[in-house]
């Protein structure tokens, strides 16, 4: 099987999944949660029909609470989000809802975060993600030190970890535009696992190559690179079957709350065990055979004498 | 491992005691002493469930002032302040926690008015002794103080209460409380609450009322010594959370430490005051930065919910292996099982509280754990293909496959410290119970997955001749 063969169009792939997502990313942004941005959420139910959005934004708005938006999803539940307000205000707020609406209504959620706080969360959440990828990259480059080019594993492994982040939150923008989903602390701790997968499907395959530089010195780099990828996909395809069907099942048995989260650690699971076979991997060759002197030719790959020369 | 058989019995006995642990009857686990009554070792266990599986409140306390200034000594004073008054509303596994320098997470699973919960929390304010110079205050009067406003950089100095005293007649006269708090005006705080050592209520001397003695500590007793002997027939307030609540004129100096508040205390009216300036004096302001509040529905749903698909989840995990590895799988499925029997042995006994995602971190491990038993196997097979015995092949799958399991591993475990790190920073119990119950999870897991796998596979092996039926290994 020649995956390395064919790696552009394997990179091609990749960016058909991320171009778009980027688009919706500088199109609509990533709708942050409450979590990030400080407000409130409240999830009520009324025992009776829950009352037209306009209704609750007008209640809102006489208890001073602006920046209402009310979403209604199903069983007469509604999720109200608006400005910061504390607990006090909230029952008194749920008290006029049931006296004005004529239903007795039921705190399913509240969630309070002032602004401050929230800001201060997205500084340290951005923080968390580069302070991972600097820990691993410095790790691979200590774990490989031992093979020739070691700084060159840990640069691959990091650039397909940004891929299925790229994937992950452009898929995320998506939704967000078309679902109305939030990256709230939970949406981070997704991608943040999912830099933790990615790097160590990276890291499988990686040991394949070490292994087998030492073992086969003769062999051509890119023989050598292809021959890992196919000894190691056996493994790849039975893990990711396995975490795909855990992540399957709590997605369609484990209830509302949790699905946001498991169908994007499914995503970027999955994004993560394409990544290490097909970018990570075939970076490595890019790179060997410094073919991007060659893109500027107009050509993707450096053959005959080019490729001798290189 | 020369002789991987060697270990199974420890094994076995560990998989027993966590089974032991793991029965929903077994709360505590105790070695009783042959010689005494004292028994040698004790120690609770009990299954946590946090606040998205139960219901309850989670609220983020901050210091109301700024972070710099609040020394650290005094925010252990206050969580352990704090968790009095969490412990008097009769929540059970209540959890105070500081987090960050100025921060205290409050969790109260089943908890279910979060108003009033957070209510007694935030009530429980600072309690100040001003000198108000010549002015009365009357009751409830709001109040600035140089302590609260610690940005505020004029105090009013002690000694020299200042010159534009009002005559009290007058003050007297014109007392609309809450509706004109003095403006502008910033009052010395001569000591805090923190200062007081015991409070009590006792009846007055006319015997028709009630008054509260207090004692306090020796710095306390020598900061109020050198106040009223300076400021006697002046007015000290006594003001909780900036509203006063009590202005009585200083008589004579105290100089022993001890003395008594009095007014038109009823017993409930003293007793609230004494509860409020025990449990309440907290040596720094708090305000409440963020609260989350989950219905007790919400909370059964999901449990139910994530214990379902956990368990399908582990049943397709375990046909899967069985069915694609055969023996090999059968016995990581053994292995598997002993994880997870292991693994929530350690979550109740550490204790680590259940999350929803929690759960799903778990369940993630799992799949963690089945990818080491699978990297082992493939290999095992690739070696088995190339000719090598059986016995052979197994030694070699695992030698081959470790070094790629360790760095994965550990790479995994430099995510989830990340993880924890930003969660307890800010007392997300929620992406800290994700990130724990991950890193338990690999560890464990390469416990299982690589040492038990292996000694249960050996022992099989010794047991029964396998060599010949090499299609019991999936080849």
């Amino acid at each position: 099987m020649d995956i390395i063969g064919k790696r552009y169009l394997y990179f091609g792939v990749s960016l058909l999944i991320i171009i778009p997502g980027l688009i919706a990313l500088a199109l609509w942004g990533l709708p942050l949660a409450i979590d990030f941005t400080g407000g409130s959420l409240l999830e009520i139910h009324f025992e009776k029909s829950a009352p037209a959005p306009e209704e609750v934004i007008a209640l809102y708005k006489g208890f001073g609470i602006g920046d209402t938006a009310v979403q209604t999803t199903t069983n007469n539940t509604i999720i109200v989000r608006s400005k910061s307000m504390d607990e006090a205000t909230m029952n008194k707020l749920v008290e006029a809802m049931e006296k004005k609406f004529g239903s007795k209504a039921e705190v399913v959620q509240f969630s309070n975060v002032g602004p401050s706080v929230g800001k201060e969360v997205a500084q340290r959440a951005a923080g968390a993600v580069a302070l991972s990828a600097i820990a691993i990259l410095l790790y691979i480059t200590y774990a490989f030190r031992g093979v020739p080019h070691a700084v060159r594993y840990g640069t691959a492994a990091i650039i397909a970890m940004l891929h299925d982040v790229a994937v992950t939150v452009g898929i995320e923008a998506i939704f967000g535009h078309f679902l109305h989903w939030e990256a709230d602390a939970m949406f981070l701790t997704a991608l943040l696992t999912i830099i933790g997968f990615s790097v160590h499907d990276s890291i499988v395959v990686f040991d394949r190559i070490r292994e087998n530089s030492r073992r086969y010195r003769r062999l051509p780099y890119e023989t050598l690179v292809n021959h890992s990828i196919v000894q190691t996909l056996d493994r790849s395809i039975n893990t990711q079957l396995t975490v795909m069907l855990t992540l399957f099942t709590l997605a369609l048995f484990g209830g509302v709350t949790t699905r946001h989260f498991v169908i994007i650690l499914l995503i970027g699971i999955f994004s993560g065990t394409y990544s290490s076979i097909f970018n990570a991997s075939p970076i490595l060759i890019v790179w060997e055979n410094r073919e991007w002197r060659c893109w500027l030719k107009g050509k993707l790959t450096c053959k005959g004498k080019e490729a001798a020369a290189a | 491992m020369r002789n991987p058989k060697r270990y199974l019995l420890p094994v076995l006995l560990l998989i027993a005691l966590a089974i032991y642990i793991d029965l929903p009857a077994t709360t505590r686990v105790v070695i009783p002493n042959p010689f005494g009554n004292k028994p040698l070792f004790e120690h609770t266990v009990q299954a946590r469930l946090g606040l998205d599986l139960q219901g309850g409140v989670q609220a983020l306390l901050q210091a109301d002032m700024p972070c710099e200034e609040v020394s650290n000594d005094a925010m252990q004073t206050a969580r352990a302040i704090v968790e009095k008054r969490v412990n008097g509303l009769g929540v059970s596994e209540a959890m105070v926690q500081l987090a960050d320098n100025c921060r205290i997470v409050v969790e109260l699973p089943g908890e279910r008015d979060p108003e009033h919960a957070l209510e007694t929390i935030r009530k429980t304010g600072v309690l100040e002794f001003v000198d108000l110079g010549t002015t009365y205050l009357p009751p409830g009067t709001e109040v600035q103080t140089d302590f609260r406003n610690k940005s505020n950089t004029t105090p009013t100095p002690a000694a020299t209460p200042t010159a534009e005293a009002t005559p009290q007649a007058e003050s007297k006269a014109q007392p609309t409380p809450k509706a004109s708090p003095t403006p502008a005006k910033i009052w010395h705080t001569v000591m805090t609450g923190a200062e007081l050592k015991t409070v009590q209520v006792v009846p007055n001397q006319t015997g028709n009322g009630y008054e509260i003695a207090f004692e306090l500590t020796d710095k306390g007793a020598k900061i109020f010594a050198d106040y009223t002997s300076k400021n006697v027939g002046k007015i000290l307030g006594i003001v909780l959370d900036g509203k006063v609540i009590s202005a009585p004129r200083v008589q004579s100096p105290i100089t022993d430490g001890h003395g008594v508040i009095t007014g038109n205390f009823t017993l409930e009216s003293a007793n609230d005051l004494a509860i409020q300036m025990r449990y309440g004096s907290l040596p720094i302001p708090l305000k409440v930065v963020q609260s989350r509040t989950i219905g007790p529905t919400l909370g059964e749903d999901s449990l139910r919910k994530s214990m379902h698909a956990g368990i399908i989840a582990i049943i397709v995990i375990l046909s899967f292996m069985a069915l694609y590895y055969r023996l090999p799988g059968i016995v990581a499925d053994l292995a598997l099982i002993a994880y997870a029997l292991l693994s929530f042995a350690i979550f109740k006994w550490v204790p680590v509280t259940f999350t929803l995602p929690g759960i799903a971190g778990f369940v993630l491990s799992i799949g963690m754990a089945v990818d080491a038993n699978i990297l082992i196997f493939e290999r095992m097979k690739e070696e088995l293909r190339d000719g090598h015995p059986l016995i052979h092949a197994i030694d070699l799958g695992w030698s081959r496959a470790w070094p790629s399991i360790r760095d994965a591993n550990i790479s995994t475990l430099i995510t989830t410290a990340i993880l924890f790190w930003f969660g307890n920073a800010y007392g997300a119990s929620l992406v800290k119970g994700f990130a724990l119950t991950l890193a338990l999870g690999v560890l464990v897991s390469l416990f299982t997955a690589v040492t038990i796998t292996r000694i249960f596979l050996h022992s099989v092996l010794d047991a029964v001749d396998f060599s010949a039926h090499t299609k019991w290994f999936g080849i």
